[in-house]
């Protein structure tokens, strides 16, 4: 019989102190602590910013009270009782503090240690002496961690392994390093209690024989999910104890709970409207001809948050604000990912004290510490997604019954369909799930070497915790020998003459004996790969930023350009570093980073396609931005047609251009790419005719010179499934996107090196691109894995295959519409507009280069 | 594989190969830059495991062209080998014992710094500086604009070291890169032989020719 809660001394004492503060634990949070004293694992669901650290921290502390009433509170140095994984370095210290309060006002030892790359070497050595009973450690540290001899007696007293912000970390390779790190741990614990079970060792202290799990998440669409992916290793591991078959699948999505918090935060979205619709400039896609409209809502609240999309708009949005009201000079401060750290760091303190009026900022101020201060969010252009959207209107507001206000300013007028469909996700709780990675064979070789620099592994053993894995559930026993290969022999070589060497086998361990090859390694964990930056400082001195190389290396000295709100003039690239100074010139080049171009979501997509089925079906009670468009969609109709939810629209135009072909899907830009590039493809084969492609968020268009033979009889076709792979493979120049891909997969993979401090001449001989291994592996080892899962990647993430498989499967069960207006409609216009255009080419190379020479004479 | 394009200097015939070197017909040399033999293997070494076939791919094209063209000398201006010695390195050392016959010379560039010794075990002749054959000079590192110190008597240069390539560009964002011959008046600069080697952007001007190199083709421009 399990304990009730209630009864428990661990919860008399941890919630008289919570009353003696005047807090009344939460349901969710009594739910946590119930669950943690019955030892099982799951995920707590609830929103920042109301006790979810509490939840499973405190449960801890209960639980601990309860094991040890009469001497919980003397008991020190016990070994490391509960990790705390956080994806955010910057969260770690407050979290910390937060806990070290709650301890010693409970008058207990414990101690709380911080892990990550801020961490200095004293205190790491503090560590490794004595571990605290806390510590909070990010993704990579952990995995320095296990990189550390003798790492596996660290675990061996752990009780609760805590993952926050899970929904942060799932679907990225940082979520897929701590589903490794954990199927470690629970695989270690598990050998060690064998062997000391075996030896009959009962004088070391024992293993701590129950191991919870638990994460922290906000709501996305696939909870049960990011439980099963999180726990994955425990099930899969202690079932393996009691049975030699192996486990099922099925069982798993029961185990565990789920926690849910049922806070509902209360949004209010206001859009801003242009004063006339059609005097709107639908050239204009930075909507900065309203930013005036801005500044009275700047005003009336105490701090705004002003979220851009991009960083170079970032800088654009700085300078056009404080143009239109000076004033804000010195209480408005610029935050982006290129900006200088330690100015950040300021802003964000400025934040916390009150001091800034507005921060113009972009994804860098979506995660993290709130700012109490902040009231008002801004959402500048699309917000691409309803999760994101929520994230942001959450960072005002923070008091648990306040408001989160949020002010969606829209960059095109048809985005104001956007602001009707996300109020309406909003109230439906319609959010994106996040994908778990599967099979990233990058993150798997970089984790092995990892393990063998420190006590080095056992094939055998390691391989049933990496299969325990969600990500590497399906990991087949051939792609695991092939990795081993490649890790122990460097792939396949001539054996006489080949000087390989890395994981070397000893008495059946496979290790890393070289300690130069153990710190280059080291210095190279992590799934994190950044584009490559240069440092930007003033040539008298003063650090600004950092630009993306290749930004710098097209500009010419006396350039002007703008970083972190300032125009300077590009003097030299001196020691990897570009010397600027300062320039008055009112002209200047806003550098476009790359990234930051986030494909509209599917949740979103089919969002705006319901709520476009209001118009289409004449519904009287619109939103008020339907409302305001309506001029607009009555043109629409007029000229072509507004398509109800289960059609879709394609317009066929002619203009002095040429011969225009608009579809709109709303799937995204990523998915409209693909589309266009199949469909220009499958037309091709009906006649020997180009195209220029186009497309933004809502649809794509195909531009060529002659008629496009496209109509009711042929277009179901046009668009179907069949034949898909081969289709995409024909079409889409995918090895120029897996070349892009195969850069981060050989960081991580450890392909590239990136060289180490004082080791700078003998490195010099060890460069190589990522774009040239990825040429000398496609020429001579084209089974690589890694290539492999770069072409993977392009797949799931740039061609987003599961979600055009889907498009496709949706549209052959609607009705579409084939209309040919007399002139460009007003859903065209973005499009056209937002263009960018590429030409279909699938040649093999030398055509390609013989026609691009032909052009150029 | 298309045929070598020839390419007249002071009435001498060079032929351009798409496998990245020249054949000097009148003196029957194989002239090349940059093979960074044994590349792979420093890597390798490293623990970095990049497909070792390359190298050896390098190497079987050297001696393909060196038949091809019947030629009985060659000449690498320099980055013969990549860095110290290895075993790849005692591959070539090998197929040297093997075939005697060709006379090598190398030299010497920036990433030759093997010990004397070695070159005279595998029988190849080292130049320090530049190597000068009528008026023709052989250096590792030449800019197009710098006057001919010692040999008074030169009037063109090759030289490699730049690893030079060229970007061919189309409509709308297509690019590539290719390795290239970079002739002007008076010097060529010679593609990396390896293809183990990145490229650097070379924009030719006014009375330059560039051969840009699509895998087994030729493309001259002007």
């Amino acid at each position: 019989m399990l304990p009730g809660l209630k009864t428990t001394t661990g919860y008399k004492i941890v919630s008289e102190w919570l009353s003696g503060r005047g807090y009344q634990p939460f349901v969710f949070q009594q739910q946590t602590w119930q669950h943690i004293i019955n030892a099982e694992s799951g995920l707590v669901n609830a929103p920042t910013g109301c006790g979810k650290t509490f939840s499973v921290f405190l449960g801890a502390l209960i639980d601990f009270i309860n094991q040890h009433p009469d001497d919980y509170k003397i008991k020190k140095n016990i070994g490391l009782q509960l990790l705390w994984i956080t994806p955010l370095r910057a969260l770690a210290k407050d979290i910390g503090r937060a806990m070290e309060e709650v301890i010693e006002e409970l008058g207990m030892k414990w101690k709380v240690g911080i892990r990550n790359g801020d961490t200095n070497i004293v205190e790491r050595a503090r560590q490794k002496k004595q571990m605290p009973e806390i510590l909070i450690i990010t993704p990579e540290s952990l995995h320095l961690l296990l990189a550390q001899k003798g790492y596996a007696e660290i675990f061996s007293s752990l009780k609760i392994i805590a993952v926050d912000e899970w929904h942060e970390l799932l679907g990225s390779k940082r979520g897929v390093q701590v589903e490794l790190a954990i199927s470690r741990v629970v695989g270690s614990r598990e050998s060690i209690g064998r062997h000391r079970l075996a030896d009959g060792d009962a004088g070391v202290r024992r293993v701590e024989s129950r191991l919870s799990i638990w994460g922290i998440s906000a709501t996305i669409g696939n909870l049960d999910e990011a439980k099963e992916v999180l726990i994955s290793p425990l099930k899969q591991l202690q079932n393996k104890e009691v049975s030699e078959v192996s486990p099922l699948w099925g069982d798993l999505e029961e185990a565990g709970v789920i926690v849910k918090a049922n806070i509902q935060k209360q949004i209010e979205v206001n859009s801003i409207f242009p004063d006339k619709i059609e005097k709107y400039p639908w050239a204009g896609h930075l909507g900065i001809k309203l930013a005036h409209k801005l500044i009275p809502i700047i005003q009336q609240s105490k701090t705004t948050l002003i979220f851009i999309n991009t960083r170079g708009m970032s800088e654009t949005w700085y300078q056009t604000l404080l143009n239109v009201c000076p004033e804000l000079a010195g209480s408005m401060a610029l935050h982006h990912g290129s900006i200088d750290m330690e100015l950040r760091t300021w802003i964000e303190e400025n934040l916390h004290s009150g001091n800034l009026k507005a921060v113009v900022c972009t994804a860098s101020l979506d995660l993290g510490v709130d700012f109490r201060p902040v009231e008002t969010v801004i959402q500048v252009g699309s917000p691409k997604g309803v999760a994101r959207f929520l994230q942001r209107a959450g960072r005002s507001g923070h008091s648990h019954d306040a408001i989160s206000r949020i002010y969606f300013l829209p960059t095109h007028s048809l985005e104001l369909v956007e602001a009707a469909a996300l109020k309406s996700a909003i109230k439906e709780n319609l959010i994106e799930s996040r994908e778990p990675k599967l099979l990233c064979y990058d993150v798997l070789i970089q984790y092995l070497n990892t393990l063998a620099i420190s006590d080095g592994f056992i094939p055998e053993e390691i391989f049933k915790e990496v299969i325990s894995t969600y990500c590497y559930k399906d990991l087949s026993k051939e792609e695991w020998e092939r990795i081993i290969h490649f890790i122990t022999e460097g792939g396949s070589a001539l054996q006489q003459y080949d000087d390989f060497k890395k994981v070397e086998i000893e008495d059946g361990l496979y290790k890393i004996k070289s300690r130069k090859m153990a710190m280059r390694h080291r210095l190279h964990i992590g799934t994190i790969v950044s584009d490559s930056m240069m440092k930007v400082k003033f040539i008298t001195g003063g650090y600004i930023g950092v630009i993306e190389e290749y930004f710098i290396s097209r500009l010419e000295p006396g350039d002007v350009f703008t970083l972190a709100g300032r125009n300077l003039e590009f003097v030299m690239i001196k020691d990897m570093t570009a010397l600027v100074r300062k320039s008055n010139s009112k002209k200047s080049i806003v550098p476009s980073w790359t990234g930051g171009r986030m494909p509209l979501s599917a949740n979103l997509g089919k969002k705006l396609r319901s709520t476009l089925d209001q118009l289409a079906t004449g519904n009287k009670q619109l939103a008020r931005e339907l409302d305001k468009l309506r001029p607009l969609f009555d043109l629409q109709q007029q000229l072509s047609h507004v398509p109800a939810e289960n059609e879709l629209l394609i317009e066929q135009i002619e203009t002095k251009d040429g011969y225009h072909l608009f579809v709109y899907p709303f799937e995204g830009r990523l998915v409209h790419e693909a589309m266009a590039a199949i469909l220009a493809y499958r037309i091709s084969r009906i006649m020997p005719i180009t195209f220029s492609f186009a497309m933004n968020d809502y649809g794509f268009e195909l531009l060529s010179d002659q008629p496009i033979p496209v109509d009711d009889g042929n277009v179901y076709e046009l668009f179907s499934i069949d034949d898909l792979l081969n289709d995409i493979q024909r079409s889409v120049n995918s090895t120029e996107m897996a070349r892009r891909k195969f850069r981060d997969v050989a960081v991580i993979g450890g392909l590239i090196f990136q060289g180490m401090p004082g080791e700078k001449k003998k490195a010099r001989h060890l460069q190589a691109s990522a774009s040239l291994l990825f040429n000398v592996f496609s020429e001579y080892d084209p089974d690589n894995l890694l290539l492999r899962q770069a072409y993977q990647e392009v797949m799931e993430q740039q061609m987003e295959e599961a979600r055009l498989r889907d498009m496709l499967e949706r549209i052959q069960q609607s009705k579409i519409v084939i209309t040919f207006p007399q002139q460009l409609t007003p859903f065209c216009f973005p499009v056209k507009v937002d263009s960018m255009r590429e030409d279909l080419s699938s040649e093999k190379l030398e055509d390609r280069v013989r026609r691009m020479q032909m052009e150029l004479e | 594989m298309q045929n070598p394009i020839p390419h007249i200097i002071n009435n001498n015939t060079f032929w351009v190969s798409p496998e990245r070197c020249l054949f000097w017909e009148d003196q029957n040399i194989l002239i090349l830059a940059d093979i960074h033999l044994g590349k792979t293997g420093h890597f390798r070494q490293a623990g970095i495991p990049v497909p070792e076939g390359v190298n050896k791919a390098d190497l079987q094209r050297l001696i393909a062209q060196l038949f091809f063209f019947k030629a009985d000398r060659v000449i690498i201006v320099g980055d013969f080998t990549h860095s110290e010695v290895n075993k790849e390195l005692e591959l070539f050392k090998k197929w040297r014992k093997d075939f005697p016959l060709f006379r090598f010379d190398l030299v010497k560039g920036n990433h030759d710094i093997l010990e004397d010794h070695w070159y005279i075990e595998t029988n190849v002749t080292i130049h320090k500086k530049e190597l000068l054959i009528g008026n023709f000079c052989f250096r590792h590192e030449t800019r197009t604009t710098d006057p001919f110190e010692d040999s008074a008597t030169a009037s063109f240069v090759f030289s490699g070291h730049v690893h030079p390539g060229i970007r061919i560009s189309g409509r709308g964002r297509q690019a590539l890169r290719l390795p290239c011959f970079y002739f002007s008046p008076g010097h060529c600069i010679l593609p990396a032989f390896s293809k183990f080697t990145g490229t650097y952007k070379v924009d030719p001007k006014e009375g330059e020719i560039v051969y840009a190199i699509t895998g087994a083709e030729l493309i001259k421009k002007p």
